[in-house]
C-alpha cells in the first residue's frame, strides 16, 4: 500500500509547488520588470514591452539610468525624509495606539464602548473629504522648536509626522489583538502589586510582537506612501518624501527608465523593513486572522 | 579717542551695509520644472542675471513636478500662502485669475510686441500671464510613405481637406504596412485630449463653450457641426484607422518611428527624437482642414504675479526681464519648445529660418487656437474628455455630446457663470 501512496504524495507535492511557484511568480513579475526595466535605455525598455523581453536583462544594459536619476532629482534626501518621517510616525504611533487599545481592552470606564464605536467609525471618512479642513488646521497651529515659537506648520517635519500618530486601524488591531489574551496574566500582574503602565509595559508589550509588527508593517506602508498630505503641505524641497519626488520624473517626454530606477531604489526601504519584521507579521496574520 | 574713532567708523559701516542688505526685497517664486535639470539650469540663470542687474528685489527659487504643481498652488492659495511669482498652464490661467489667485500684470507698454498670441494669457481685458515659449502640433509623416502611396504633401495654404485626409488614412491603412494609419495618441488620456482634439471640433465649426457668451455649451459642443465632428471621430475607431483609448503608452511613443503607425499627430516637443530617428524623412505637416479652417492649440506654461503678492511691482519687473530675446532662445533650444517671437526664434538653432523645426513657428503664427478663455474651462476640459473617449468607444454621438453640454452647463450655473454675464 504504501508504494502506491507514494507516488501520489509526491505528485500532489509536485502539483503544490508548481502553483506555489506560479503564484510567486505573479508577485515577483512587477518587481522583475521593474529593477531589469530600470537597466535599460528607454527605446528598448518600451520596445521589450511586448515581449518576455521586458523580464529579461538584455540587450543595452546599464546602471546609466540609476546615474541620470540621481541628478534629476535629490534621491537621498527623498528618502531621508521618507525614512525619517515614516520611522517616527510608526514608533510613535505603536506607543499611542497599544496605549488607547490597553485601555479599551482592559481598562473600566464610562462610554468605552461608545468612545470605540466612534474611533472605529472614523474607518469609514476618506482622507480626502478631511485633507483640506485639516491643511487650514494645521497652518495656524503654533510650534515651538529650535527657532523659538513659530505660527504655522507648512514645511515641516512634524506636520508630516503628527497629525498620523493616532489611527482608528492601528487602535483597532490593537484592541482586538489584547482582547485575545488570557485574563489571568493581568489578574496575576496586579495581584502582585503591578501599576497599570507596568501591566501594560511589562506583561502586554513582551509579548505583542506580533500585532507590532503588523501594525508596524500597515503604518509604515500608509505613511511611505503618502502622497496628497505631503504635497498639499511641503512647499519646500527640503521637506519633500519619496512619493511627491517620484513626480520628478515625469516630464513631457518621461524618461521611463529612470522611473524605473527610482522606483527600485525607493521600494528598497519598504523590503528590509518587511523583511526585518516577516515573521512577527506572518505569526500575526495566522493568530488574529488579519490580512494585510 | 582712536578707539572710539575706529569704533564709530565700523558701526556707520556695518550700519550702510545692512542698509543695503534691508534695501534688496526677497520675492518668492514657484515653476514647475522640477527634475527637468534643463529647465532648472535656465531658470537660475535668468534669475541669477535678474538678480544681479538690480539692487531692489532678490528672487528665490522654489520648483515644483509639474504633476503636483497645479495642486501644491491650490492648496498654497487655500493656506493664503502664495509666492510672489507662480507660473500657470495657459488654459488654467482664467481659473486662476477669477478664483483671486494671480493679479495683472505690471508690463511697460510694448513688452509683449511681436509675441506669438498664444504665449499671452489675457483674462477679463487684462494680462495675467505671459510665455516664453509656445507649443505646436503637426501631423508628422515620412515622406517616402507619402511618395511611394502618391499621397499630396499639403502646406500651410493647402492644407488637407476633410475628405482627401479621410481618402488618405484608407490608402495608407489598405495597403498594410502599417497596424494603424494614423497615431492620434490616444494612450495620453490628460489634457492631451482637449489641447490636441477641441480644434478638429472647431475646425468641424463646434467649439467645448459658446465663446460668444462663455455661459453654455449647448449648440456648439452638441450643435449639427459638433455631431458631424463625433461621427467622424467614431468611424476613425470604427474603420481601424486609429488606436482605440487602451493603447499602451509604449506604443503611442514608439510606434510612429518603430514604423507601426504611417502617420502621427503629436507635439513638437517629440520632433527632435523624430529627426534623430528618421532624418530627412520626417515631415511635420500642418492640421487638416475640416471646414472651417485648420486649426491647432494653443498656449502653454506662462509666468504670472499672486493675488496675494506684496511686491507686484517686482514681481512684473523680474517677469518683464525673462522676456528678453536670448532668454526665450535658450529656453527653446534647452526644451525644444517654440520660442515665443520671430526674433528669439532666428536665434535659435531648430526653429531659425531653414532650422528643422522652423515650420512649427509657422504652424503656431498661423494656426493656432486658444482653448476656451475661461474659468470654466478646467472643468469642461474634464467633460469634453469623458465625452471623446465614450465617443471612440462606441457610445450614441448625440447623447455623449448631449451629456457633456449638461454637465458644463451644471457647471457655470453652479459657479454664476464664472463672472459672465447675458
Amino acid at each position: 500500500m504504501a508504494t502506491v501512496a507514494e507516488p501520489n504524495k509526491n505528485l500532489k507535492t509536485g502539483l503544490k509547488y508548481l502553483l506555489l511557484v506560479l503564484v510567486a511568480l505573479v508577485f515577483l513579475f512587477p518587481m522583475v520588470f521593474m529593477v531589469v526595466s530600470s537597466l535599460k535605455p528607454d527605446l528598448q525598455l518600451l520596445r521589450d514591452t511586448s515581449s518576455i523581453a521586458a523580464f529579461l536583462p538584455v540587450g543595452d544594459i546599464s546602471l546609466d539610468n540609476y546615474f541620470a536619476a540621481f541628478r534629476r532629482a535629490p534621491i537621498g534626501l527623498f528618502v531621508f525624509n521618507s525614512v525619517f518621517v515614516t520611522g517616527l510616525t510608526v514608533i510613535g504611533s505603536l506607543f499611542l495606539c497599544s496605549l488607547a487599545g490597553f485601555a479599551f481592552a482592559f481598562l473600566e470606564f464610562r462610554g468605552k464602548n461608545l468612545v470605540l464605536s466612534i474611533v472605529i467609525a472614523t474607518l469609514i471618512v476618506p482622507f480626502e473629504t478631511i485633507a483640506v479642513p485639516m491643511l487650514m488646521v494645521v497652518n495656524t497651529l503654533p510650534f515651538v522648536g529650535p527657532n523659538g515659537l513659530q505660527w504655522g506648520w507648512l514645511n515641516t517635519y512634524h506636520v508630516q509626522i503628527v497629525p498620523f500618530l493616532a489611527d482608528a486601524l492601528t487602535i483597532f488591531l490593537f484592541v482586538q489583538y489584547f482582547r485575545d489574551l488570557p485574563k489571568e496574566l493581568i489578574e496575576a500582574a496586579r495581584l502582585d502589586g503591578a501599576t497599570w503602565f507596568q501591566v501594560y509595559a511589562m506583561v502586554i508589550m513582551p509579548i505583542a510582537g506580533p500585532v507590532i509588527a503588523t501594525a508596524a508593517i500597515l503604518k509604515f506602508l500608509a505613511m511611505y506612501n503618502q502622497y496628497l498630505w505631503p504635497l498639499m503641505v511641503t512647499q519646500s524641497e527640503q521637506f519633500r518624501p519619496v512619493m511627491v519626488g517620484l513626480q520628478y520624473f515625469f516630464q513631457l517626454n518621461t524618461a521611463w527608465g529612470e522611473v524605473m530606477a527610482y522606483l527600485s531604489l525607493i521600494t528598497l526601504p519598504v523590503l528590509a523593513f518587511y523583511l526585518f519584521l516577516q515573521r512577527a507579521f506572518i505569526a500575526s496574520i495566522a493568530s488574529t486572522g488579519i490580512k494585510g | 579717542m582712536k578707539t572710539l574713532k575706529t569704533l564709530a567708523g565700523a558701526l556707520a559701516l556695518t550700519t550702510a551695509l545692512s542698509g543695503a542688505a534691508f534695501a534688496q526685497t526677497e520675492l518668492s517664486m514657484w515653476y514647475h520644472g522640477a527634475g527637468s535639470t534643463v529647465e532648472r539650469e535656465l531658470i537660475n540663470q535668468i534669475i541669477s542675471d535678474f538678480n544681479a542687474s538690480q539692487s531692489d528685489w532678490t528672487v528665490v527659487l522654489q520648483e515644483f513636478p509639474q504633476i503636483a504643481y497645479n495642486d501644491s498652488v491650490v492648496a498654497a492659495a487655500v493656506a493664503g500662502n502664495l509666492p510672489d511669482i507662480i507660473d500657470v498652464d495657459g488654459p488654467v490661467m482664467p481659473n486662476w485669475a477669477w478664483a483671486g489667485y494671480m493679479q495683472p500684470l505690471q508690463l511697460s507698454e510694448g513688452a509683449l510686441d511681436g509675441f506669438l498670441p498664444g504665449a499671452i494669457g489675457e483674462w477679463d481685458g487684462e494680462v495675467y500671464s505671459v510665455g516664453l515659449w509656445d507649443a505646436a502640433v503637426a501631423m508628422y509623416a515620412r515622406k517616402s510613405v507619402l511618395e511611394e502611396n502618391g499621397i499630396r504633401i499639403p502646406t500651410l495654404e493647402e492644407p488637407w481637406t476633410k475628405d482627401e485626409f479621410d481618402e488618405i488614412l484608407e490608402t495608407l491603412q489598405a495597403t498594410g504596412d502599417f497596424e494603424y494609419a494614423l497615431n492620434l495618441g490616444m494612450a495620453d488620456q490628460g489634457e492631451w485630449y482637449p489641447y490636441a482634439f477641441s480644434p478638429f471640433l472647431q475646425s468641424f465649426g463646434g467649439d467645448i463653450v459658446d465663446r460668444s457668451t462663455y455661459l453654455t455649451a449647448e449648440g456648439v459642443l452638441n450643435g449639427d457641426e459638433a455631431i458631424e465632428f463625433g461621427e467622424w471621430w467614431q468611424s476613425l475607431f470604427e474603420r481601424d484607422l486609429v488606436p482605440g483609448t487602451s493603447q499602451d503608452m509604449a506604443d503611442h511613443q514608439t510606434g510612429f518611428i518603430d514604423g507601426d503607425y504611417a502617420l502621427q499627430w503629436n507635439g513638437n516637443w517629440v520632433a527632435v527624437q523624430a529627426l534623430e530617428a528618421l532624418g530627412d524623412d520626417v515631415l511635420f505637416l500642418p492640421a487638416p482642414d475640416f471646414g472651417n479652417g485648420p486649426k491647432i492649440g494653443a498656449a502653454s506654461w506662462q509666468f504670472g504675479v499672486s493675488a496675494t503678492s506684496e511686491h507686484p511691482d517686482g514681481a512684473s519687473a523680474f517677469i518683464e526681464f525673462a522676456l528678453q530675446p536670448e532668454y526665450l532662445a535658450a529656453f527653446s533650444d534647452g526644451i525644444g519648445l517654440i520660442p515665443a517671437t520671430a526674433e528669439a526664434a532666428a536665434m535659435t538653432e531648430n526653429y531659425a529660418p531653414g532650422g528643422p523645426l522652423e515650420v512649427f513657428y509657422g504652424l503656431s503664427e498661423a494656426q493656432a487656437t486658444l482653448r476656451p478663455v475661461t474659468p470654466g474651462y478646467v472643468f469642461a476640459a474634464l467633460e469634453f474628455r469623458k465625452a471623446l473617449s465614450d465617443i471612440a468607444n462606441g457610445a450614441d454621438v448625440a447623447d455623449a455630446l448631449d451629456a457633456a453640454v449638461d454637465a458644463i452647463d451644471a457647471d457655470i450655473e453652479s459657479n454664476n457663470g464664472y463672472g459672465f454675464e447675458e
